[in-house]
Formats: structure tokens, sequence, C-alpha cells
């Protein structure tokens, strides 16, 4: 009758060893659209597809600014990214408060990797649905964090994820060594190829459907989308293009 | 049946009574029955104490000092007691009052620095200079500790101190500010706490009227103008020793001397003093 007697609750082991509520969380990250951050020595950059879910409606929101230094990008469910980013808000406000200084993005990311642990050791508990890209500029540095619903956190050069997120980053993995010396634009432009990559053949990035949240050295985390990304959307694409019409001249 | 899981598995009010909630912890509705139905009380008055700290900023640091007494009252009880406490590389606390609550501060410092190092030492990086600059700094640990001491005053549970914390700031640069038991803060280029705020803070100001003359002052002179004030202050003030604590904080981190014996003591000047007790000019 049922598949799997261990998926039940999130504190039991399966006899492999697996916990299965943990990993079907893990799918969840699956089903979201894509995200993509990226790090240089100075800037970190967030780049989101957002979905619609149907042609009247707005589009999801896939990029949260937390504090005036850093911002999440989310994949999977979007209500407890909510709840995340609210616990983020309130932290880093706590921060600022008791030790007048902007979190440290390891310190936030800590956090909430052991809130997101907690929930999968508590009997009538469960994991978080999402996954996170936390991007920003602390006293270190420009920083990129993964976050995982197992708990599981991450530092990341470059890191995608959510839907097929598997082409962006084999984007990024091509790419790697170019991140590190890269200016602001260079960073922007990489991550909106990184994203593009991933996309199925009859889509596109667009104005509407496409989120950047950029941070950087003595400049603060800000979201642009709409008609403020117009201007890389296509400084990013026509070269592209150019590249890909010689490349059918070679075919033929 | 009891149908109310809270009370599953408890001994029964039925047959055992009500249980006693005074030996619950004070959070969780606990009250420590007073024998003579007096509320509870907390500190009223500091106990062993330490007097005056003070402060100078300079150039490029902060030169900070206290004597090494504790009081019992008038008493002069322990003549060993350390009052500058060397927070990291960047910062040093300096505490006058009661000793028992620096000791209980002192203990949270500790463990503060201790979560600090754990998790800058969990990001792995290993480059010493972000390291340093992502460290705590003196302004931090000021902006904490001013949060702490109101917190327990507003709890009418005060932490009996008057506090100077010494040190650099995030972008490196002198900081000296003042926290005490009410959650009073305030900064300025040179402070004293205590009865130093009387005998030591004229002759400092003397030396450094104000920002500009700190920003133009060298630590050699900084040091002097410190040490003349805790002269003074061993003359002047009854709760005070001639054996002295003083750290200097600069870019190169803490230096700190805890046994420095007062120069060139001398009370010669006593005798002329005039206008006091029994005399008659």
């Amino acid at each position: 009758m049922f598949r799997n007697n261990y998926d039940n609750d999130s504190v039991t082991f399966s006899p492999q060893g697996r916990i299965f509520q943990v990993e079907y969380a893990q799918e969840a990250v699956k089903q979201g659209s894509v995200v993509v951050g990226i790090v240089s020595k100075t800037h970190a950059v967030l780049a989101a597809l957002k979905r619609n879910a149907e042609e009247l409606s707005s589009y999801q929101k896939k990029i949260i600014p937390i504090d005036t230094h850093y911002g999440i990008a989310l994949a999977g469910l979007a209500s407890d990214a909510r709840v995340l980013s609210n616990f983020m808000k309130q932290q880093s406000l706590a921060s600022r408060l008791t030790y007048d200084r902007p979190i440290p993005l390891a310190q936030i990311t800590a956090r909430i990797g052991d809130r997101a642990q907690t929930n999968t050791q508590q009997y009538g508990k469960r994991p978080y649905g999402v996954g996170l890209l936390i991007a920003g500029v602390d006293a270190k540095g420009p920083h990129l964090f993964e976050f995982q619903p197992s708990g599981v956190t991450q530092e990341m050069i470059a890191c995608g994820i959510g839907a097929r997120s598997q082409m962006a980053r084999t984007y990024l993995e091509r790419n790697l060594d170019e991140f590190e010396g890269s200016t602001r634009e260079e960073l922007i432009k990489h991550a909106l190829r990184a994203l593009k990559d991933s996309l199925s053949q009859d889509k596109e990035l667009t104005m509407e459907n496409t989120s950047l949240g950029v941070s950087g050295v003595e400049e603060d985390f800000r979201m642009y989308e709409g008609q403020e990304i117009a201007n890389w959307l296509e400084t990013t694409f026509e070269r592209a293009e150019e590249e890909g019409g010689e490349s059918m001249e070679v075919d033929t | 049946m009891d149908h109310f899981p809270q009370a599953w598995g408890r001994p029964r009010d039925d047959i055992y009574g009500s249980y006693n909630p005074s030996y619950l912890p004070h959070n969780k509705g606990g009250y420590q029955a007073h024998p003579n139905g007096q509320p509870n009380t907390h500190t009223q008055s500091p106990i062993v104490t330490g007097t005056s700290v003070i402060a100078i900023k300079f150039k490029s640091g902060v030169v900070i000092a206290a004597d090494n007494l504790a009081s019992y009252g008038s008493l002069a009880r322990f003549t060993d007691v350390k009052r500058l406490k060397p927070f990291n590389k960047k910062a040093v606390v300096g505490f006058g009052g009661d000793v028992s609550d620096m000791q209980y501060l002192d203990r949270l410092l500790s463990s503060l620095d201790v979560q600090e190092n754990y998790r800058s030492g969990s990001s792995g990086h290993g480059d010493e200079e972000a390291e340093n600059r992502a460290m705590m700094s003196a302004k931090n640990l000021h902006t904490y500790l001013s949060k702490v001491m109101y917190k327990r005053r507003t709890d009418f549970n005060p932490l009996w101190n008057a506090l100077l914390v010494a040190g650099l700031d995030e972008k490196s640069t002198p900081f000296l500010a003042f926290a005490d038991l009410l959650g009073t803060t305030y900064s300025s280029p040179t402070l004293a706490t205590g009865f130093g705020a009387h005998l030591a803070q004229p002759i400092m100001r003397r030396a450094v009227p104000d920002e500009e003359a700190s920003q133009n002052l060298e630590r050699e002179k900084a040091v002097e103008v410190v040490k003349q004030c805790m002269k003074v202050l061993f003359y002047r003030d009854a709760r005070s020793m001639n054996v002295y604590s003083m750290a200097v904080i600069d870019e190169n981190g803490v230096d700190l001397k805890e046994d420095i014996k007062l120069e060139a003591e001398s009370w010669a000047f006593a005798e002329g003093i005039k206008g006091y007790g029994t005399q008659t000019v």
C-alpha cells in the first residue's frame, strides 16, 4: 500500500540510513525556478528566473533584500522562504542593535542552518522546503552561501539551485576561473548567461521574468527588476546571438 | 482519565497536593518565599569596589589606566586586583565599581570572545587581514556592554560598575567610550570614572582640550599625562594605591603592564596644605 515505510516523519531513519522527508524537501528545491549567485573579489551577484502561475498573474518574487549589506534568492516554497527571511531580517537588526555592526554573513547563514537542522530532528516538525543563496558583503568582503533544507550550508564561489540548474552550474564551472577578477558588469553578465543556459529552448530572459541582486564593497545590496535590467539583458545577449550566428555558419 | 496531556506523568494533585511553584526557575513562575515577607531585593550598593579608571585618546591609539586596589568599604582589602581586561587585539575594558560584578562581566566577555573566535575560525579563510578587519572592535564591544548594563538596570538588578572601553573602531581609528550601571553612555577624547572624573579629568583636559588636540597627541605625551594623573589620584583619592595597571592600544595590539609603581612619590607637599580639620589657618 505504501511505497515507502520510512517517510512518515523527519526523525526516522530508513534501514539504508536515509531520512526521506529531508530528501523530499530537497526535491521541492528542484521544483522551484532557477537562481544563480556568483562572487568576485569586490562584488556578489544574484540572478533569478521568476515564474508566473498563469498568463494573467504577476511573477513570484525570487530575491529578497534582507539588510543593507545582503539579500537572498530562493528556490522552492516561497512561504518557507518568507519565514526564513523574516527571521534573517530580525537577526540582522538584532546584530545592529546589540553590537552596532552589520551581521557577518557566515553568522546569519549558520543561524538559519541551525534552525533548519532542528526541524529535521524533532517529531512533528518538517524540513523547510526551500533552498537559499545568501549573497552580500560583510567586514570580510563579498560572500555567497548556499543553504539547503537539510540545514547544510556551504560557502560558494558560484552556485545555482532550482529547476534545470545543472545547466547553469555547468556554465559556472566552465567559467570558474574568471569570476574572482571580474568587474561588477562582467559578473552580472556571467550570472545572466548562467541563468539563460538553464532555460528550456522555448523560453527567454525578459525584463518581466528576470531579477538581479547586486552588492559590492562600498555598495549596498539592491534588487534590480523590470526596466532597470533591460540594458544588461540587451548587452549580455546581443553578443551571444552573434556568436550563435557564427557557429551556425561553421555548421553549414 | 485526565485528558490534559500536560498533566500526564505528573504526581496527581488529589493525592500529593499541588506542586509548589516557588521552586521553579524564576522565568517559569518560580519565586523564593522570603522569611520576613519582604519582596526579593537585588544589589542596593556595591561591596568590594575598585576606584577610578582613566583614559586618553591619542594620535594612533588609546592609553587607559586603573590602580590595582579593591577596597572593602574604606579598608584596602585586596592590593593585586587587575581592573583592566583586554578583550582582543583591538579592545580593553577598564572597570570601576563592584569587583564581583566586574568578574561577572569578565566571564561574559570571555564567552563572547570564544563565540567570536569559533565563528571566525569556522569560515576557514585564513586571510589574516580580513580576520583582523572582521574582529569585534572596541565600538562593537562598547555597544554590547552598554546594552548589558541597560538591561540589568531595567531589571532593577544593576551591575554596579562604571566602564571605560578603549581601543580601535572598525576603521582602526582610536575609540574611547564610557558606560555605567544606569546604561548611560558617552564618549570623549579623555574620560575618567569615579573620583577620577573630578581629580584627573581637569588635568587630562588641560593636555587634550578637544578632539583635534587628541589627534595631534603623541603616545609618549599621552602616557606621561596618564602617569601624572595616577599620581594625583593616589595623593588625593583615599581609596587608591600606588601600584597600577596601564594599557596602550594601537594598530600593533594591546600593550598591557599590570604592576607599575608610582614614580618619584613624595608627600612633601602635604605639610603646605591648609584648611582641613582642626587647623585654624
